[in-house]
């Protein structure tokens, strides 16, 4: 559910102005892991720009997902270091495992999302993953189903 | 002494030309008598400098884009070298490798800027496959299709919707080799905040965007020998077939139409102007009542199904300021449909309409008989009578005039300026005014009620009361408005309102026509109101006819509607 007061004192930092649009979708995003769809109907009425509009600005940008992601976002970097380092095999290994493809990108569980990023910036550890903030250097295919269930196991551990 | 004004001078191809404050190297192009080519420019809307067909090279071989580059003084520019031309034909080459060639089936065939520029340019052919993907035309809207496969991107819809019209229900979405024109989520444009007015599809350079084509379903009930057709049309369709039909702009042909409907086999036909009379007593007696109870102050006029849907989808808050009366096409479908009950033979009721969004309001549920049919079948706008017209091989501009069918034959000339802006208000007027001479009739003509303005203000004495009004045409100057009246600063009585810029008259069922050219067809309703014997609705004897008549214990079913009941 998406708690519409929330939204409002975001919309409200903004000073409620339409241009500062992006700058609102990316504060509900951080919110919200995604930009939910109730949102676009409310932030139509309050900054007085089209529903299409706000929409035409959340799919230019890579970085804005109108899909629920997973508790685990995980980025394999594919830049060019990353890809001469084998970084799609990683990529193949972690989708199979997952059940995922690049139009599917998280499972239905909402645990796991799997994306790639064009750099990460940490060419020197290629190639790089990273699962929400963390970094994981020189990674194979099976290190990287390693850390699946590493994640998986955190997730029941505090049982 | 005489103060001398410096003149600022440029150079456009070595002409000297005087700078007058122009906008844009483009306009000023085209003033010294230069056709630069152009998809996304558009005067009536903001620039976007995205197709970059009217580039221009200055004398250091800088290329600029002449919609988006003020002139300056001194400046020399040329618009017609080598490395342009090779440009230009690129740019053509590239969009139509990405656009659906099957131009022979078009229904935009002969009338796409595309096709035009293609041929203007030689393009013998295209280098580069077609690689898009072919999405799924949107034709879930009864007024408009949506073809992706000939879109170009230009945005004139985009901006259209937007800025015209303030409707927003397109934009651009996704980007690169992904982007598309496309309503928020990709919701079909039916769910979408569309209003049907159709400005878009005048806009589209391309097929893209197409009024739905009902000509098929109407030539089968032409066909059926067990079915009446009967069909009306609508004041603002004599002037606006012009030289589609062989015709001047605005030049009045219902006579003509009226043969040529005749011909193509209608049964019977009308003249929606008979409605518009019905319309004006009814909404005058409305307007006059509001006005003795002060309630629901200022009334807005309902004639038009596009401001209707805006109203519905954008400002439910005034639905009850809006008069209860149906529009002149409904009005005269129901009187129609009522007088053939008796019959007893199957009786199909056709609207030809300068209108797209007219397409939806036939299909609503509030304009149904007991039976459930709807009161107007099916609706044709101006552009698929020519269609008609061309398809029988009929010679236009050759056919006798004909009148049209009794008992329904007479018309003021108050219902035939329904369909320019500020005509429904002035019908109003001759029919409230009480001085009942030829020269109050100029005092209302020229009360500020006609021109071409986006929103005008005209006053009026009622018994001795002020009657303020406004005129307002496209729905942006119609938000203001009404952002206005929720803020409470509204100060009319009666407003009239027309979804498309300049009303009927340039409705996106007509056949588009350029800027210059658009007061032609309001000025051809003006003459042609003129001439009619009769100038106020309430001189139609017709009018008491009906009401003494078919009309006695139906005038609230078959005259009004409550649309903001429309949710039950």
């Amino acid at each position: 559910m998406v708690d519409m007061e929330r939204v409002e004192s975001i919309v409200e930092e903004y000073g409620g102005e339409s241009r500062q649009v992006i700058a609102i979708l990316q504060a509900i995003q951080e919110e919200y892991h995604y930009l939910p769809r109730e949102i676009f109907t409310y932030l139509s009425k309050r900054l007085g720009i089209s529903e299409a509009q706000i929409y035409s600005v959340a799919t230019f940008y890579e970085n804005f997902s109108l899909e629920p992601k997973g508790k685990y976002v995980i980025k394999v970097c594919d830049g060019t270091a990353c890809h001469v380092r084998k970084s799609i095999p990683i990529l193949q290994r972690l989708r199979e495992q997952l059940g995922l493809s690049e139009q599917k990108i998280t499972t239905d569980d909402l645990l796991f999302t799997v994306e790639t990023v064009s750099c990460l910036g940490a060419c020197g550890l290629a190639p790089v993953i990273m699962v929400n903030d963390v970094v994981h250097p020189a990674m194979t295919p099976d290190g990287a189903v390693e850390l699946l269930e590493e994640l998986r196991a955190g997730e029941v551990a505090p049982l | 002494m005489i103060p001398v004004e410096k003149k600022e001078i440029m150079y456009i191809d070595n002409i000297p030309v005087e700078i007058h404050g122009e906008r844009n190297l483009l306009e000023l192009i085209r003033k010294v008598g230069i056709i630069l080519p152009t998809f996304c420019y558009h005067s009536e809307l903001s620039i976007y400098g995205a197709c970059r067909m009217c580039v221009v090279e200055d004398e250091k071989g800088r290329l600029e884009a002449a919609c988006s580059t003020p002139p300056r003084a001194g400046m020399s520019i040329r618009t017609n070298t080598e490395r342009l031309r090779h440009y230009r034909k690129v740019i053509l080459e590239l969009l139509l490798a990405h656009h659906c060639r099957d131009c022979t089936t078009c229904a935009s065939n002969e009338k796409c800027k595309l096709q035009d520029l293609a041929r203007t340019f030689h393009i013998a052919g295209v280098r580069f496959p077609n690689t898009a993907a072919k999405p799924k035309v949107d034709d879930s809207s009864l007024c408009i299709v949506m073809d992706h496969n000939k879109c170009i991107l230009c945005g004139d819809c985009v901006r259209t919707c937007n800025e015209v019209q303030n409707v927003g229900a397109i934009d651009f979405a996704h980007r690169g080799s992904k982007m598309t024109i496309s309503t928020a989520f990709n919701v079909p444009l039916a769910e979408s905040p569309c209003v049907g007015c159709g400005q878009c599809v005048a806009a589209c350079p391309t097929g893209a965007l197409m009024v739905r084509n009902d000509v098929s379903k109407v030539s089968r009930a032409i066909a059926n020998p067990d079915v009446t057709v009967s069909v009306q049309v609508a004041p603002a369709v004599r002037v606006g077939l012009g030289r589609s039909v062989g015709l001047k702009t605005g030049e009045e042909a219902m006579g003509k139409i009226v043969a040529a409907l005749r011909r193509l086999g209608f049964d019977e036909v009308y003249d929606t102007s008979t409605g518009a009379d019905l319309t004006v007593m009814e909404e005058a007696d409305e307007f006059v009542q509001r006005l003795e109870s002060g309630e629901n102050l200022p009334m807005f006029t309902s004639c038009c199904p596009g401001w209707i849907q805006f109203a519905e989808k954008k400002y439910p808050e005034i639905l009850p300021y809006i008069s209860t009366c149906r529009s002149p096409m409904q009005m005269l479908a129901g009187v129609v449909k009522e007088q053939k009950k008796k019959t007893g033979k199957r009786h199909v009721h056709v609207g030809v309409m300068p209108c797209t969004a007219k397409k939806f309001e036939a299909a609503r549920k509030e304009f149904r008989d007991e039976f459930g049919n709807p009161m107007t079948d099916y609706v044709l706008t101006t552009e698929e009578l020519i269609r008609m017209i061309d398809e029988a091989g009929m010679v236009f501009s050759e056919l006798e005039p004909e009148a049209v069918d009794s008992p329904l034959h007479e018309k003021s000339g108050a219902g035939v300026i329904f369909g320019v802006t500020g005509g429904v208000t002035e019908a109003v007027l001759r029919r409230i005014s009480e001085d009942k001479t030829s020269s109050s009739l100029q005092r209302i003509a020229f009360s500020g009620v006609r021109g071409f303005e986006g929103l005008r203000e005209a006053t009026i004495m009622y018994k001795g009361r002020e009657i303020r009004i406004a005129v307002v045409s496209g729905l942006a100057n119609v938000s203001r408005l009404l952002e206005e009246w929720k803020a409470g600063f509204c100060k009319y009585d009666f407003v009239e309102v027309m979804a498309c810029p300049g009303g009927c008259v340039l409705g996106g069922g007509q056949p588009f026509i350029h800027n210059e050219e658009k007061e032609l067809r309001g000025k051809g309703l003006y003459k042609a109101d003129k001439v009619c014997s009769i100038r106020r609705s309430e001189d139609n004897p017709l009018m008491q006819e009906l009401y003494n008549g078919i009309l006695k214990d139906k005038r609230h079913e078959l005259l009004h509607v409550h649309y903001g009941e429309k949710a039950e």
